[in-house]
């Protein structure tokens, strides 16, 4: 035939294309993460690899487990809706191991976080100019933190 | 049933589409938790945000944020009489420790807008990612996989809200997860766990009982850029107009 005569150069690059498609295929096995395109063009493993990331804040519902005391002090007053770990820090690390202590707060720094005054905050949030206020004197002088408003008699 | 041979081979491909779709809604390690159950977004009602920074802080100490990069900051904006097309915005290293005292301006207002990833639908800078590290989980959460990142920062360059940066140490792309280890858990971001006005929401689209529907249909909430069609997921209440 003719036709097939001088066809062998052909079917040579055919073949090296073969082989090379077959090469693709191994590489490719080895190379693409087993869980890619498990939802998506993405490596589906990954999801879990970060949902597995460590916990710094333990959540408000870990603090109360243990102080409940506290919690039913925090419910009457005005600061019902502000978390634990809002003034504290995050504690996770003392949720886990109750005998790791928490650093002692300094209510001079922590108040005036949210309370100093600014004509920026909305108008119906509690402000005061520190200094005027109290004159230096300490907050928790006259208002306990975890239920603000003064009670007679002063202190906490 | 009877089932010819040409029948069954016209039926296998089919059976095996079938089969990846019931993969894909599979739960992944966390237990008690399936991801297409989820729908997650969040709530920022500005009205109530004072800028103490406490989420900026909570921020960077729950998800180790490098000094100098933010997943969530928060911005000042002032706004003098009719001059929205240039509101004078300060965010002062994010907001992190706070903001200045400002005095009394009488021809103007000051407002707080707190911004983190908007953890769009249809997000620009996963579209662009060459090599498919980054995506939107089935629980609509857009996530880097670092361990497959580049560092090539097209999708920083994608993103019209700045919310991505390049981390230093690392020299992937980094963002904010909606602290995706944590709402897996059951527990609310680290966010909105220290905002002490409850201004930041985290919010489950997917579940009929999250207040976030009530809200929605009382309150008159805003996205940002929403010209973009980005599918921004995270919903402002009372954003004023000259918000960028």
């Amino acid at each position: 035939m003719s036709l097939t005569k001088d066809a062998g150069h052909l079917f040579r690059f055919a073949f090296l294309f073969v082989v090379a498609f077959a090469v693709f295929l191994v590489v490719r096995h080895f190379v693409v993460p087993k869980s890619f395109g498990e939802y998506g063009h993405y490596r589906g493993a990954a999801i879990g690899e970060i949902a597995a990331r460590p916990l710094h804040y333990a959540g408000h519902e870990t603090c109360e487990t243990c102080h409940a005391d506290i919690l039913q002090m925090k419910k009457a007053g005005k600061h019902a809706g502000v978390n634990c770990e809002a003034c504290h820090g995050p504690l996770a690390n003392h949720a886990g191991d109750p005998s790791i202590q928490p650093a002692k707060l300094d209510t001079a720094v922590l108040c005036i976080r949210c309370h100093a005054a600014s004509a920026a905050k909305p108008k119906n949030f509690p402000q005061v100019d520190a200094d005027q206020h109290s004159g230096g004197i300490a907050c928790e002088t006259c208002h306990q933190p975890h239920s603000p408003a003064i009670q007679s008699g002063g202190t906490k | 049933m009877n089932l010819d041979r040409r029948h069954f081979l016209v039926m296998l491909p089919a059976a095996a589409i079938a089969w990846k779709y019931v993969l894909a809604g599979t739960p992944e390690a966390s237990p008690n938790y399936t991801m297409t159950d989820h729908w997650w977004s969040m709530l920022i009602d500005i009205p109530k945000c004072i800028g103490c920074g406490n989420c900026v802080r909570a921020c960077a100490a729950e998800n180790d944020v490098p000094e100098g990069h933010f997943r969530t900051w928060v911005e000042r904006y002032l706004v003098t009489d009719w001059h929205m097309e240039s509101p004078e915005v300060i965010s002062p290293d994010g907001g992190k420790e706070g903001f200045p005292a400002a005095a009394e301006e009488a021809n103007g207002k000051y407002f707080f807008v707190p911004k983190l990833c908007n953890h769009c639908t249809n997000s620009p800078c996963t579209q662009v990612c060459p090599v498919g590290a980054t995506f939107i989980t089935p629980d609509g959460v857009v996530l880097v996989d670092q361990t497959y990142c580049l560092g090539c920062a097209y999708c920083v360059q994608a993103c019209p809200y700045g919310c991505r940066y390049i981390h230093p140490e690392k020299k992937v792309a980094d963002k904010c997860t909606l602290c995706y280890h944590r709402i897996t858990k059951g527990l609310t971001t680290a966010c909105c766990e220290n905002c002490p006005t409850g201004a930041r929401q985290l919010v489950d689209l997917k579940d009929p009982s999250d207040p976030i529907h009530a809200f929605l249909k009382t309150h008159y909430v805003q996205v940002l850029k929403p010209q973009m069609a980005t599918g921004a997921k995270v919903f402002y209440n009372e954003l004023d107009g000259s918000v960028r």
